[in-house]
């Protein structure tokens, strides 16, 4: 046991990765916080519209894409992944309509059906073609986050601008004296987590009404398989650019993990946007801690610390919580058992609690002539 | 054609695959077909296993699927299959060895409480059920992924644990195959003996409910069993793909029959197809998971009876549609037909295209192109050089039918529904082309043999039927019908 779980050290774990290792860990914890936004602001919408597993049927149909990229040995550069993943992405969401409308087959099974055959696809065309790309099937399930790091663009400034970014905090970090250094995954990734949160922002009535009220959607003039289609291929997107990091799997936590939490402490959208963000901050930087602590996958960690707050939320919730279901029950039994009592006649002349008010006259009659009797 | 996908997976591989072969490290043979004769030479142990882990699995992973996919639980099983992963490592921890009955506790064990925790979510909070089984799925994988990576770095042989994330049939070893064994042998005893608990709770739990049966504890029976087969056929397919094995198989069946014993019978046999095509390839080619190959060999199958399929398929249903709708167009000239020569009082035996096509505002080719399709189904003949067309005994017979047909439901509708007679014509053009003598029997008869419609016209009797295209005077009231000469 001492050999799986290593001992806790607040030094080491905690505070070293932010002071000796900040390089590292800021990309990596950057890159996890941008995957979860933008993940997680859009699967609130995929949690309303019940749509949570065809997020998981396109997170895994996004492989057959890359694969057949693989294969027409393209380039495997930003451009071109983003649209094997769109491709791929409404491929899959086309599939399910054929087989659940050309068939008696059930939208559940259709949903297995396209994203298992999309998936093994992949994996096929991508272990063929292993060792002649960096893509490999490891990657597929634990993604690379870890990775992010090591790759580096660098941009010269101005001298009068990089002095102006030296006064920012943590500028150690990006700035190598004139030179601007990034890590270009996470800043693609905030690109495409900016670019979704402005989507929800600029949509926010569209994808509201759609979401709660289609028949009303319709009525107000917004087309909702427009709507649909533009969310799967927004989905597709960013599944693909969150791909490489987390893994096509660990995409669907990131998915569902943030609104289902925010969905059990608010019922209203706007709260439950903000606290998605919340919980994808709080989720990335404990998990990058349990990773550096068990020296696991960084990824894995991420879902994992995710998990917790889900399940702290569930045992916590005003709303939803077990405890609180626990106390509502525990209150309506006390109070069932006090009425049992206070039925009693003797109960109600030893405990001294007011008697019943007498029935009216009238009220006997009254009964015997309605059908209750 | 139930050989059709491994032969199509055979030509596939053989174009885009060069001889790259060695699957099991100890071998030499290099090309594909020394593998595929030493495949089926069945020389091998690891063969043999191989091939009687693919059939077990199949067997029960064919049977499950057949019952989650009627109960609408296809992902259930999903979520199962990924839930799995954490105690498929801690098996592997219980004593640092690919021991398959610490594994098989541990994988039953995480799959049961997976289960069991989307079962709470529903129940305690307002999350719905495909949140509730995307949380479990994706956050026990996270947690397998994690215990996985955290064993790879501790010292010791941890070799091949990977392989049950996308399976490998060469690892099926003899352990395993006792297991599964055991475990079809279990599946396919419960279901022999509790076919119609399982049959009626699947299909109408509330009657179940009403009528005594134990639905909850066969529920939880239903979910051990399924937790039982996704585990045993972790080895071969892997974690990711085992619900393909479950759900494929089992929704290409449910395409092709009604019936549910011959579901779970087609589906078992299509599980077993796929399984033994899967492992087949996974032989020949170097590098590619056995999952992923038995899930596209189930998927052909399924994209094959998608299109295929006698009742359900794509191709047929097309087919029926338009041989249909021909045959519609077809009794709607004959009916054009025979109202031109009413309209003429039978006098004369022909009619001409040119009436033909005045009567339904046509082109002239069109109304030639439709005799023509009458002509070649022998319900009518052309004369002066295509000009005019006669009708046959058989055809003058449908274009009485037809037209009797649309006047008996026009009379019905207005003397028994009472609906307006200038309201039922549009009504009649359907049903006129489904009506069956059964029907038409009972119509007369509820309309006392009447002989006009609504519209005051004649309805052909079995005289006119009878008589070819003979002119008829004023119709006699029928009473029966007899059998043409």
């Amino acid at each position: 046991m001492n050999e799986l779980i290593p001992a806790f050290e607040w030094q080491q774990h905690v505070v070293a990765p932010w002071t000796t290792g900040l390089k590292s860990t800021l990309w990596i914890v950057l890159m996890g916080f941008f995957v979860a936004t933008a993940c997680g602001l859009l699967g609130n919408y995929l949690i309303l519209r019940r749509m949570a597993l065809v997020g998981d049927a396109i997170s895994h149909s996004v492989l057959a894409g890359i694969g057949v990229a693989v294969v027409l040995a393209l380039q495997l550069d930003t451009p071109t992944l983003f649209i094997a993943a769109l491709l791929a992405g409404l491929a899959a969401t086309l599939i399910i309509e054929i087989i659940h409308r050309y068939t008696r087959v059930k939208q559940d099974a259709a949903i297995g059906i396209a994203f298992t055959s999309l998936f093994a696809l992949g994996v096929i065309l991508i272990s063929m073609k292993s060792g002649k790309v960096h893509i490999d099937t490891e990657c597929v399930l634990y993604g690379e986050v870890a990775l992010v790091p090591l790759e580096q663009f660098k941009l010269t400034l101005a001298p009068a601008l990089a002095g102006a970014v030296d006064k920012l905090p943590m500028s150690e970090v990006y700035l190598r004296g004139n030179e601007l250094v990034m890590a270009p995954d996470v800043i693609r990734m905030g690109f495409v987590a900016l670019a979704v949160a402005l989507l929800v922002w600029i949509f926010y009535k569209e994808l509201l009404v759609s979401s709660f009220d289609p028949a009303l959607a319709f009525s107000l003039g917004i087309n909702a398989t427009v709507v649909h289609y533009a969310l799967m291929a927004l989905l597709s997107v960013v599944v693909v650019s969150a791909f490489e990091s987390v893994g096509a799997i660990l995409v669907v936590a990131m998915l569902i993990l943030p609104g289902a939490t925010a969905h059990l402490l608010s019922a209203r959208l706007p709260v439950i946007l903000a606290l998605t963000v919340l919980h994808a901050a709080l989720g990335t930087l404990m998990g990058f801690h349990l990773a550096t602590w068990l020296n696991c996958s960084i990824a894995g960690a991420f879902v994992v610390a995710g998990m917790g707050l889900f399940c702290l939320a569930w045992l916590l919730s005003p709303y939803d919580g077990l405890l609180a279901h626990w106390h509502r029950r525990r209150n309506r039994k006390a109070r069932t058992a006090q009425r049992k009592l206070a039925r009693t006649p003797r109960a109600r002349e030893t405990e001294n609690l007011p008697k019943p008010l007498p029935v009216p006259p009238q009220l006997p009659a009254l009964w015997a002539r309605s059908s209750i009797g | 054609m139930r050989h059709l996908p491994a032969i199509v997976l055979l030509a596939l591989l053989a174009s885009v695959m060069p001889a790259w072969a060695d699957r099991i490290g100890d071998i030499s043979e290099t090309s594909v077909l020394e593998q595929a004769k030493r495949f089926f030479s069945f020389r091998d142990p690891s063969v043999r296993y191989a091939i009687i882990g693919s059939i077990l699995l199949g067997i029960s992973c064919g049977l499950m699927g057949g019952f989650i996919v009627v109960r609408k639980m296809a992902l259930f099983g999903d979520t199962l299959s990924h839930a799995v992963l954490p105690g498929v490592a801690l098996g592997f921890l219980w004593n640092m060895d690919k021991d398959p009955v610490a594994i098989f506790i541990g994988a039953t064990l995480a799959g049961l409480l997976g289960g069991a925790m989307v079962a709470l979510i529903r129940q305690t909070t307002r999350l719905k059920e495909d949140t509730a089984l995307g949380i479990v799925l994706a956050s026990f994988f996270a947690v397998g992924i994690c215990l996985l990576t955290r064993i790879q770095k501790m010292p010791g042989n941890k070799g091949g644990l990977d392989e049950f994330l996308f399976g490998s049939a060469a690892s099926i070893g003899r352990a395993d195959i006792i297991l599964m064994a055991v475990v079809t042998g279990l599946a396919l005893l419960l279901v022999g003996l509790f076919y119609k608990e399982l049959l009626v709770t699947s299909f109408d739990a509330a009657f179940a409910r009403a009528a005594g049966f134990p639905v909850n504890v066969i529920n939880y029976a239903l979910t051990l069993l399924l937790a039982f087969s996704v585990v045993v056929a972790l080895r071969a397919v892997g974690v990711v793909l085992v619900s393909a094995m479950l759900i494929t198989p089992a929704a290409t069946a449910y395409l092709l029959t009604d019936r549910m014993h011959r579901l779970l019978g087609l589906a078992a046999l299509f599980g077993v197809m796929a399984g033994a095509v899967g492992a087949f390839i996974s032989f020949l080619t170097t590098n590619i998971p056995t999952g992923p190959l038995m899930v596209m060999a189930a998927t052909m199958v399924f994209v094959l009876a998608f299109f295929f399929g006698p009742r359900h398929g794509v191709l047929m249903r097309w087919w029926r549609q338009k041989s249909r709708s021909a045959r519609v167009k077809r009794e709607n000239t004959l009916k054009a037909v025979y109202h031109v020569l009413e309209a003429r009082e039978f006098e004369g035996e022909g009619v001409s295209l040119r009436e033909l096509a005045e009567r339904r505002r046509e082109t002239l080719d069109e109304a030639r192109a439709q005799s023509g399709a009458l002509c070649q189904h022998h319900f009518a003949t052309l004369h002066d050089d295509g000009d005019a067309i006669h009708l046959t005994p058989d055809g003058w017979q449908r274009a009485c039918e037809i037209v009797r047909n649309h006047r008996l439901w026009e009379l019905y509708l207005t003397n028994e529904a009472h609906i307006a007679p200038d309201h039922v014509h549009e009504d009649a053009e359907i049903i006129e082309h489904v009506l069956g003598e059964e029907t038409v029997r009972e119509l007369e008869r509820a309309l006392n043999h009447a002989t006009r419609d609504p519209h005051g016209r004649s309805i052909p009797g079995i005289a006119d039927l009878a008589t070819g295209s003979a002119p008829f005077g004023p119709p006699e009231p029928v009473t029966g019908y007899t059998p043409r000469p």
